[in-house]
């Protein structure tokens, strides 16, 4: 982000810190928009509102960060007809207000800064898949979402084609990508926090073969008068053999769940190791001496240390 | 105001300076509250160039671009008349520095510290007490298990005049911290925080001011690790369980909504 905007507010002197432009302003915003932690994007807002006092600078800066952050954190919203969520990606993104739901076929039109979902048309032929890939989509989307529902109690997921959709038979290569979140918000617990994982699935035909790769990020935020956050991530590599709609769609799930599960192990791994080694590299529980440090004993401190003078003697 | 301090606990700790100082040039006149009541990490260590011994810098011992070492007295880069504590006073920060240093090395193994005393109205006192730790393996990590860590814990003491035998201290505490492993088969694990904490105390002067102020920091900074250790880090363990509750059902409890 821009540094400190033109050395406003400098030192304390007699003189007035130089105003900001409204241009400068709307960055500034738009950079506390867009970093927000996940599902605190509307408090955010607010104290920016209030803080900027200007509705149209902030109406600006809303309109670029918003879908920035929607996007990021894989936001999903409920489409009027009840047919389910959409989720706003950069992966079923068709423009900037409308996105592409792969379960039901459907295009969502939302308002990113009201963060709802205004409308719903059936998607056009030319924004599906064929029935070929359309077959192979829909197994995995269906298996996905079994897993999904098993393992995470807020979970939502998305199968997208990203390259190869109009194959019509055996002979191409395509590749999909798959978009898990799950959310949980307790502002009454100063609590929130996000997991996501995308994993992108390429079929290559020619060597029969899948090749996968998975970006698994979590974050965590407490602010119960203090501000703590994990951010964590983690990136794996996996494959397996190109199969039939139906054994590719259980091969591949069984690999996501095999390396979530895992890293979920890992971060309690993480968590468990903190007090007595990782923690203990910034700041010990107790000297090694296993005892309160001896406030009184400035004397001892003189002899240990061979200081003389300084020292208050006599105290 | 609110929704600036607000903005400030949600904003990542990590990117907790840029955050405040986005906020000091959108809100000008509030300069003086921001920065008297955000938490930031401490910035640098300078070297006493005439003792060879390194010191922290922050708003207590500077004036306009220099700052003071407590070891030798001296402002860095060189000043006139830059303001310099009683001899009362500095006898008391010489003292306090030599036994925080030792107080330093026992904790954190490794690390800069630097108190800063000065008079207050009504004979009265300030003293500050700054501790910065590098923890990743490059820096003082003494167990190499951390590729960035970073503890800066600023204490500031308000000391009252001594009134039959006692004086009353108020200690405002503020903890950041951030540590972060990395290999390859569990990725990047990040927590960072900021905890900011007050105490007070009426205590008898017979041990001497240095011993009542180093026994209430000591309380305070284990109290400060602890709470960080295992209610805020603690919280967020229990968020990523929640998100996905472990396969076994070794549910730990989540106080629900």
């Amino acid at each position: 982000m821009a540094d400190g905007g033109g050395g406003g507010g400098g030192g304390g002197g007699g003189d007035e810190p130089e105003e900001l432009s409204d241009k400068q302003k709307a960055e500034i915003a738009k950079w506390f928009l867009a970093n927000a932690p996940a599902g605190e994007i509307q408090y955010v807002a607010k104290d920016v509102r209030s803080i900027l006092g200007d509705d149209k600078i902030y109406e600006m800066a809303a309109a670029e960060a918003f879908p920035l952050h929607n996007k990021a954190h894989l936001l999903a919203l409920e489409m009027p007809d009840r047919s389910g969520d959409v989720l706003i990606t950069t992966y079923g993104e068709l423009d900037k207000i409308n996105y592409f739901d792969p379960r039901t076929a459907q295009v969502a039109t939302v308002d990113h800064v009201k963060q709802v979902c205004t409308n719903v048309r059936p998607a056009n032929d030319d924004e599906l898949p064929s029935p070929y890939i359309e077959d192979f989509r829909s197994t995995l989307d269906a298996e996905l979402s079994k897993y999904v529902g098993e393992t995470y109690p807020k979970g939502v997921c998305a199968v997208y084609c990203v390259s190869g959709k109009d194959a019509e038979g055996p002979g191409a290569d395509f590749e999909f990508v798959v978009v898990i979140s799950a959310v949980k918000h307790s502002p009454q617990n100063f609590c929130n926090g996000i997991w996501q994982s995308i994993w992108n699935i390429e079929f290559k035909d020619d060597l029969q073969f899948v090749e996968i790769k998975g970006k698994i990020q979590v974050g965590a935020h407490y602010f119960e008068e203090g501000n703590v956050q994990l951010d964590a991530k983690l990136e794996c590599k996996d494959s397996t053999i190109f199969q039939s709609p139906e054994d590719s769609a259980v091969s591949i799930t069984n690999i996501v769940r095999h390396h979530e599960t895992e890293y979920l192990a890992s971060l309690e791994a993480s968590y468990v190791n903190l007090p007595d080694t990782t923690f203990k590299d910034l700041r010990r529980k107790l000297p090694v001496t296993r005892t309160l440090f001896p406030w009184q004993n400035t004397m001892q401190f003189s002899l240990t240390r061979d200081i003389t003078k300084e020292m208050g003697i006599g105290k | 105001m609110e929704a600036a301090m607000d903005l400030m606990r949600r904003i990542s700790p990590k990117e907790s300076e840029t955050a405040l100082s986005a906020l000091l040039s959108l809100l000008p006149h509030h300069s003086a509250d921001l920065l008297s009541q955000v938490d930031l990490p401490l910035q640098q260590v300078c070297m006493d160039q005439q003792l060879m011994k390194e010191f922290i810098l922050c708003e207590y011992n500077r004036d306009a671009d220099s700052y003071r070492s407590p070891w030798s007295n001296k402002y860095f880069p060189p000043l006139e008349d830059g303001p310099l504590p009683s001899p009362q006073l500095r006898k008391l920060e010489i003292e306090a520095n030599e036994v925080f240093t030792v107080y330093r090395d026992q904790y954190y193994e490794g690390g800069v510290s630097s108190v800063y005393i000065w008079e207050d109205h009504n004979e009265s006192f300030i003293a500050c007490f700054l501790i910065k730790k590098d923890g990743s393996r490059t820096g003082h990590g003494r167990r190499g298990y951390l590729q960035e860590g970073s503890w800066d814990a600023v204490h500031v003491i308000e000391v009252g005049p001594e009134e039959e035998g006692t004086a009353h201290y108020r200690l405002t505490s503020t903890v950041m911290l951030s540590l972060t492993t990395e290999d390859k088969s569990s990725g990047t694990f990040n927590l960072s925080g900021s905890i900011r904490r007050q105490m007070s105390h009426d205590l008898s002067v017979a041990e001497g001011h240095l011993c009542n102020m180093g026994k209430m920091i000591e309380e305070m900074e284990g109290k400060l690790r602890n709470s960080l250790d295992q209610v805020y880090f603690g919280k967020t363990r229990e968020m990523v369980c929640t998100l996905r509750p472990p396969p076994d059902g070794i549910q730990l409890r989540l106080p629900e909504n």
